[in-house]
This record gives structure tokens, C-alpha cells and sequence, in this order.
């Protein structure tokens, strides 16, 4: 970690993150959300490593989705949401003006709770993306992205036969993993996921959460998650968030081993949440 | 006595003594229920209340059965009564003329201030009729009291303490409701057979084939039932009301529930539906005093043309495009209401989808939200032609009278709707084959709507089992 990142970090203890690695990708600071009136995150900050997973976790309503969703500006397409504060993606400001959602969305890619394939084609799904970004001239460079991503997706062998089956006859885990393909089909940098498991079966979530770790090689991934386990499996990092605020971040074996806050030790051992 | 009846507006009596009957039967079944408890209610099977609803369900029942046979009946049998007692000269006329006669005595009998006319017989009659129609009514009442009572005490003889009164009750509420959704189903049976029974006399006339296939229509003078001239301007109509109302309706549904902000659309959307509650004759006066003439200039500007031969276009007062374009307006709010709730239906995950992928606003509209909303988009289109199939003030009033098939838009053409009024409008005998073939046609569009809805709904239902 350089000199600049230090910086930031003893701003708020408690947003301190533990002995690092990796280089920081996405750097929070100060990030405000309100929802007409009611303020739904207060002043956040935290860096995200690169080429690993963090975990938010937190009650529900503590905010942590609506976090995830700063990275990629979707709460843009909320009426009433109002964000304010710096998140430096590779150095450049996105919540800047001149910054376009649209393509920034391109580099952002996100999985959503419940899976949500388009009413299109297996491969028409995939290929969505790449379309409207040009990111495949031809037939053939076109076909070739849709197999990579479903490979990179654990999702080839199954569905190879059948690509131009529409993605609604997947069955649930299945369309969870069409979704993520769809999201690595435009080559983003970053990853995220929100709650990507809740509407699986405990067999479905393993594969995806091997997804996850094999996919932590090439991307940056946030996960938020309600299941304390999954957080321990999966992450690298864990962000513990309580009431719109930022509690304990660190090192996922620390904060579950070793959490600094009484709150962080309560929630995880399931006292409260 | 049996005079006062026949003059004494019974509805209002009679409902007013069943509703006086049901609220003693449900004070006495449900005082009889308390004393049955001893002050334990919390023993009984069903709560007093609930027996007293039993007891009253019981007596309004059967008197309401006979009540309603006698307002079904009643009349036919004093006709008949009446009819036999008529002296033979009278007797002796037609069965129509014979209606006619007692027709008018009636009608001068149950008449409040009816005066003598002064002719002997007639009004001898006349009083006669009012006794009937008092004897009839008092023997209904009667018959419905007795009804009544038996129901009451049968009611109560059944209360006890296990008795299930709230099942039974439960029971009466589910006969009820079965009996409205029946009602109107038994109207809908009611207007297609007297549609499909006067059709069936027109089509012992009419070959069937000349009138589906035949090109000339002069029903007015009865010599020539070829309905393709009326199809053909329905359905050229329809499909330039179409013209103007999917485009339309679709962009201003998609407006409305994908880019405007809520305040727009609380506003924009209320306005647009207030479009519906235009009275079609409205827009009637509309097409033919003001959409009609600009039509008509057009047409004749197009005439003047260099390179176009005089009279390429028919240039008349009333046209089918005046027609076609207004009912377009008219069917505007029916495609956007139905297309805006389909459209909102849409899943907001999948938008969200569409939006993480990068996708613009419109991109995500065209490639993401339509498709999934099509189905419920097509059905919505199918509601809009079967109402534009049926819609009849603005046509009469701005399409013309006259069959012909020319697909030039500004000629004037005529509908399936325009010749039913035309036919069934003023001095009218209902035995010629002019008269049945308006029922025909009726039938037919009847049955072309009919189509038209099921496909809807068939797409409706199918799309709603893909999204629950």
C-alpha cells in the first residue's frame, strides 16, 4: 500500500484496512447516500483491492447494497437517491460529471439477487453486451466471446447444445451463472454481485461460490452477502456495515477470528442482526 | 280491494315487507340461539349471529324464488286469463292483432288516471284487466308470505347447539355471488342466441354464401345482400384508426411508464384517459365538421397536382380517413392504458439487468423491455381493432352511406355498424329479409370481435404464466 492510500485509511480507523497486497482498484471516500430525505449511508469510506473478493455484510437495511450500487452508479436510476462524495476507479473520479454511467457500467459489471436473464436467447444474452459496446466484429469473433464467457462461467458444457433456447428454461443456478457470463461477456474490471446466491439451492451457491474463487484471479469482485459462512468461503476482505455506517473492514480470517468492534463480534456469532 | 292493487306500485311494498320479514327472522334466530347458549356462547358451533342470518336466509329465500317467477310469469298469465275471457269476435282476430288489442287496454288499465273512453266494451275491459292484475298480485303475495313462514319455521327447527350455521350461511353468500356472475353470463347466451336465431330466418333467405362473398349491397331496396363492401370499410377503417392509434398509444405508453418523471405522468396520464371518456358522438361532430373537410382539401390539392389525373382521389365530404383518424384518437387511451400496464409489469430487475450491462435508457427500452412486454402489447392492439371493429357513431356520422370497394382512403365507404342503424333505424318491419340481415350482420361482427378478444386473451394468459 503506497503512501497516498495510508492517507486515507487513518482518516476513520475503522475503515482501516489490514496489511494489504494487492493494488487498491476501487477507493471510496466519503460517500453520502440519501433516499429523498432519509440518509441511507453516512460519510463511507473504504479502498477495494484488486484480483480479490470482498464481502459486505450487515443487517438488512444497513446500506451495503445501496454501497454496491454507488460503484456502478445504478442508483442513478432511482428518482429520489442523492449521492455525493469521490470514487477513484484507476484514478479517475466516476462520480465526476464527465464521467458517462453508461460506459462506466461497461467496465462495472453486476449480478442481482434474483437472476435475471433477458427474454432473449442463451446466447443472445451473452451477446448483448459486446452489441451495444462493438466489442465483437463478425459472426465468428462474436461466437467465440459468448463461449469464453460461458466457460469462464462454468456454464458451457450445459447449455452447448442449446444456446438458441431461451435463458428463462435454465433452471435457477443456472440462470444465476447466465448472468454472471452475461456480465463477463464485456470484459469488466470489476464485478458486482448482490446477494447472488439468495435464490439458490445450497448445491447451485457451491458452484457458484467456486465461480467466484476462480474468477478472483481476473477481476475484482464485492459481494454482499446475508450468510455469515459464505463471507468466511469466499472473501479476502470483509466490510461489516451497520445503520448506513461503515463498522470494521479488514481481513475476512481477522474480522472473523479477531473483530475489533462488539457490534461486528455480535452480528457474526448471530446475537443480533 | 283487487282494483287498489293493480294500481299500487308493488315492487317497493314488496321489498319493503322482505326486508321487514328478514330482519325479524334474524332477530328471532338469533334470540333463539342466546337462549339455546344459556349465556355460554362459546359453546355453540356457529355464533348467534350466525343463526340468526340462517333463519334469515330461510324465509327470504323461497319467497324471493316465487317473487321472481311471478315478475317472470306473472304477466303472461293474466294475458292468457284475460285473452279467454274476451268475447269470440275478438278472439277471433290474429295472434298479432289480438297482442295489439290487449296492448292498449293494458296500457290504458295500469294507468292511474285512466278516464272512461266511452266505449262500453273497451272499458269493461279495462277494469276486468286491472282485476286480473290485482288478483294475480295478491295471490303472489300470498303464496310468498306462506313461503315465508314455512322457510321461517324451518330455519329454526334446525338450530341447535352443534348446528353449523356459519357453514350454511358461508354456503347462502357463495349461491349469491354465483348467481350475479351468472346473470351476466346467462345475458351474454341471451344475446347471441336472439342474434344467432334472427340470423339463422335472414340465412333461410339469404344463401349464406352470396351474403359472405357477394360484392353488391343494396339492402334498402332488398335486392342485393353481398357483404364484402361493408367488410371491406370496416376493416379499411380499422386499419387506418389503426394507423394512427398504435404508434401512438405504444410511444406514449412507453413515455409514460419508462422516461417521464412521476409528476409528468400523474398529470399526462389522467388527461389521455380522459380521451375515453369522450361520448363517441363527440367525436363524431369532430370528424365530420372539422377532420372531414381538411381531408376532403387535402384530396382535392393532391387532385390539382401536375402528373396526377384529375379525380385520382374521390375528394368527399365524408371520407374513410376522416373516419379511420378520429376513431384513431378515440382508441389512443385504450392501447396506451393496457400497453402502460404490461410495459410497468415488465420486471424492474430486468431493466436493472439491461442497466448494469450499460445499455442506454433506450436500448433498454427496444431490446429488453418490449420483448418481454410484447405479448401483453399485442393483446392490447387485438382489444383496440375489435373496438375499432365495433365502433359505430363515428363512422355513421363521418364515413358515408356508400358500399363500394375502393382502397382510395378519401372516398366515402360504409361499415358493418353504419348499415345496422341504417337498417333497424326508423319505420322498420321486423319479418323482411331487409331487417334480419342487420341481425346477420350483427352476427358476424359479433363473431369477428369475439375472435379477436379470445386471441387476446389466449396472448394475455400465456405471457402472464411466464412472469409469476
Amino acid at each position: 500500500m503506497d503512501g497516498n492510500m495510508e492517507h486515507f485509511t487513518q482518516t476513520k480507523s475503522s475503515a482501516r484496512a489490514d496489511a494489504a497486497s494487492a493494488p487498491i482498484k476501487v477507493d471510496c471516500q466519503n460517500i453520502d447516500v440519501y433516499y429523498g430525505d432519509k440518509q441511507a449511508i453516512e460519510d463511507i469510506s473504504l479502498q477495494i483491492e484488486d484480483r480479490s473478493v470482498t464481502a459486505f455484510i450487515g443487517p438488512s437495511g444497513c446500506g451495503k447494497s445501496t454501497f454496491l450500487r454507488c460503484m456502478n452508479r445504478m442508483n442513478d436510476t432511482i428518482e429520489s437517491a442523492k449521492v455525493t462524495g469521490k470514487i477513484f476507479m484507476d484514478g479517475a473520479n466516476i462520480n465526476d460529471p464527465s464521467i458517462d454511467p453508461v460506459l462506466l457500467r461497461s467496465r462495472v459489471g453486476m449480478v442481482f439477487q434474483k437472476p435475471n436473464p433477458f427474454p432473449k436467447s442463451i446466447y443472445d444474452n451473452i451477446a448483448y453486451g459486446p452489441r451495444i459496446h462493438g466489442l465483437a466484429s463478425g459472426k465468428a469473433e462474436m461466437d467465440e466471446v459468448v463461449e469464453n464467457s460461458l466457460r469462464k462461467a462454468g456454464l458451457w458444457e450445459e447449455v452447448k447444445d442449446r444456446l438458441p433456447a431461451p435463458g428463462t428454461s435454465l433452471s435457477g443456478g443456472q440462470q444465476q451463472r447466465l448472468c454472471i457470463a452475461r456480465a463477463i461477456a464485456v470484459s469488466p474490471e470489476v464485478i458486482l454481485m448482490d446477494e447472488p446466491c439468495s435464490a439458490l439451492d445450497p448445491i447451485a451457491t457451491a458452484k457458484i461460490e467456486e465461480l467466484i474463487d476462480e474468477l478472483r484471479e481476473r477481476y475484482c469482485i464485492v459481494i454482499v452477502t446475508h450468510s455469515m459462512q459464505q463471507a468466511a468461503r469466499v472473501s479476502q476482505k470483509t466490510a461489516f456495515f451497520h445503520l448506513g455506517k461503515l463498522i470494521e473492514y479488514g481481513d475476512t480470517e481477522r474480522i472473523f477470528t479477531n473483530p475489533e468492534h462488539g457490534r461486528t463480534q455480535d452480528y457474526i456469532t448471530g446475537r443480533f442482526g | 280491494m283487487l282494483e287498489t292493487f293493480g294500481h299500487l306500485p308493488v315492487a317497493w311494498l314488496l321489498f319493503a315487507v322482505l326486508a321487514a320479514a328478514a330482519f325479524m327472522a334474524f332477530y328471532v334466530g338469533r334470540t333463539q340461539a342466546v337462549g339455546i347458549a344459556r349465556g355460554y356462547t362459546s359453546q355453540l358451533n356457529s355464533q348467534p349471529n350466525y343463526h340468526g342470518y340462517f333463519v334469515a336466509m330461510a324465509t327470504i329465500a323461497p319467497a324471493a324464488v316465487i317473487l321472481l317467477i311471478y315478475m317472470m310469469f306473472g304477466e303472461s298469465l293474466v294475458r292468457a286469463q284475460f285473452a279467454s275471457e274476451l268475447p269470440e269476435r275478438i278472439r277471433a282476430l290474429g295472434d298479432l292483432e289480438l297482442g295489439q288489442y290487449i296492448d292498449r287496454i293494458s296500457e290504458h288499465a295500469t294507468r292511474r288516471d285512466a278516464t272512461a273512453t266511452g266505449n262500453a266494451l273497451f272499458d269493461a275491459a279495462s277494469d276486468r284487466y286491472t282485476d286480473l292484475v290485482g288478483l294475480s298480485r295478491i295471490a303472489a303475495i300470498l303464496l310468498a308470505v306462506l313461503a315465508a313462514a314455512g322457510g321461517f319455521f324451518f330455519g329454526r327447527s334446525r338450530l341447535s347447539g352443534d348446528f353449523r350455521a356459519r357453514a350454511r350461511v358461508e354456503d347462502g353468500i357463495k349461491f349469491l355471488l354465483f348467481l350475479c356472475a351468472a346473470i351476466a353470463i346467462l345475458t351474454t347466451i341471451g344475446i347471441v342466441a336472439s342474434l344467432l336465431f334472427e340470423a339463422l330466418r335472414f340465412f333461410s333467405r339469404v344463401n349464406v354464401f352470396s351474403f359472405l362473398f357477394g360484392t353488391e349491397w343494396n339492402a334498402q331496396t332488398g335486392a342485393d345482400f353481398g357483404a364484402i363492401p361493408l367488410f371491406f370499410g370496416t376493416f379499411l377503417i380499422a386499419f387506418l384508426a389503426m394507423l394512427v392509434a398504435a404508434p401512438i398509444g405504444l410511444f406514449s405508453a412507453i413515455y409514460l411508464s419508462e422516461y417521464a418523471s412521476p409528476r409528468v405522468r400523474s398529470i399526462v396520464k389522467p388527461i389521455l384517459e380522459l380521451l375515453a371518456g369522450i361520448p363517441t358522438v363527440v367525436y363524431g361532430f369532430f370528424a365530420l365538421q372539422f377532420v372531414a373537410p381538411i381531408v376532403r382539401a387535402s384530396a382535392t390539392w393532391i387532385n390539382g397536382l401536375p402528373f396526377i389525373p384529375d379525380g385520382f382521389l374521390a375528394a368527399q365530404p365524408t371520407s374513410a380517413l376522416a373516419a379511420g383518424l378520429v376513431m384513431g384518437i378515440m382508441i389512443i387511451p385504450f392501447v396506451s392504458s393496457l400497453s402502460d400496464d404490461v410495459i410497468n409489469a415488465v420486471p424492474q430487475t430486468l431493466r436493472d439487468g439491461a442497466y448494469a450491462m450499460g445499455a442506454t435508457k433506450s436500448e433498454t427500452v427496444k431490446q429488453v423491455v418490449m420483448p418481454a412486454a410484447l405479448p401483453g402489447v399485442i393483446a392490447a392492439l387485438l382489444l383496440a381493432v375489435s373496438r375499432a371493429i365495433g365502433e359505430t357513431m363515428i363512422v355513421v356520422m363521418a364515413a358515408g352511406q356508400r358500399a363500394q370497394i375502393t382502397p382510395d382512403p378519401t372516398a366515402d365507404l360504409t361499415t358493418i355498424t353504419v348499415q345496422i342503424v341504417a337498417l333497424l333505424t326508423g319505420d322498420t318491419e321486423f319479418d323482411s329479409a331487409k331487417t334480419l340481415s342487420a341481425f346477420a350482420l350483427g352476427f358476424v361482427l359479433f363473431i369477428v370481435t369475439l375472435i379477436f378478444n379470445l386471441i387476446a386473451l389466449r396472448v394475455v394468459k400465456k405471457y402472464r404464466e411466464k412472469y409469476e
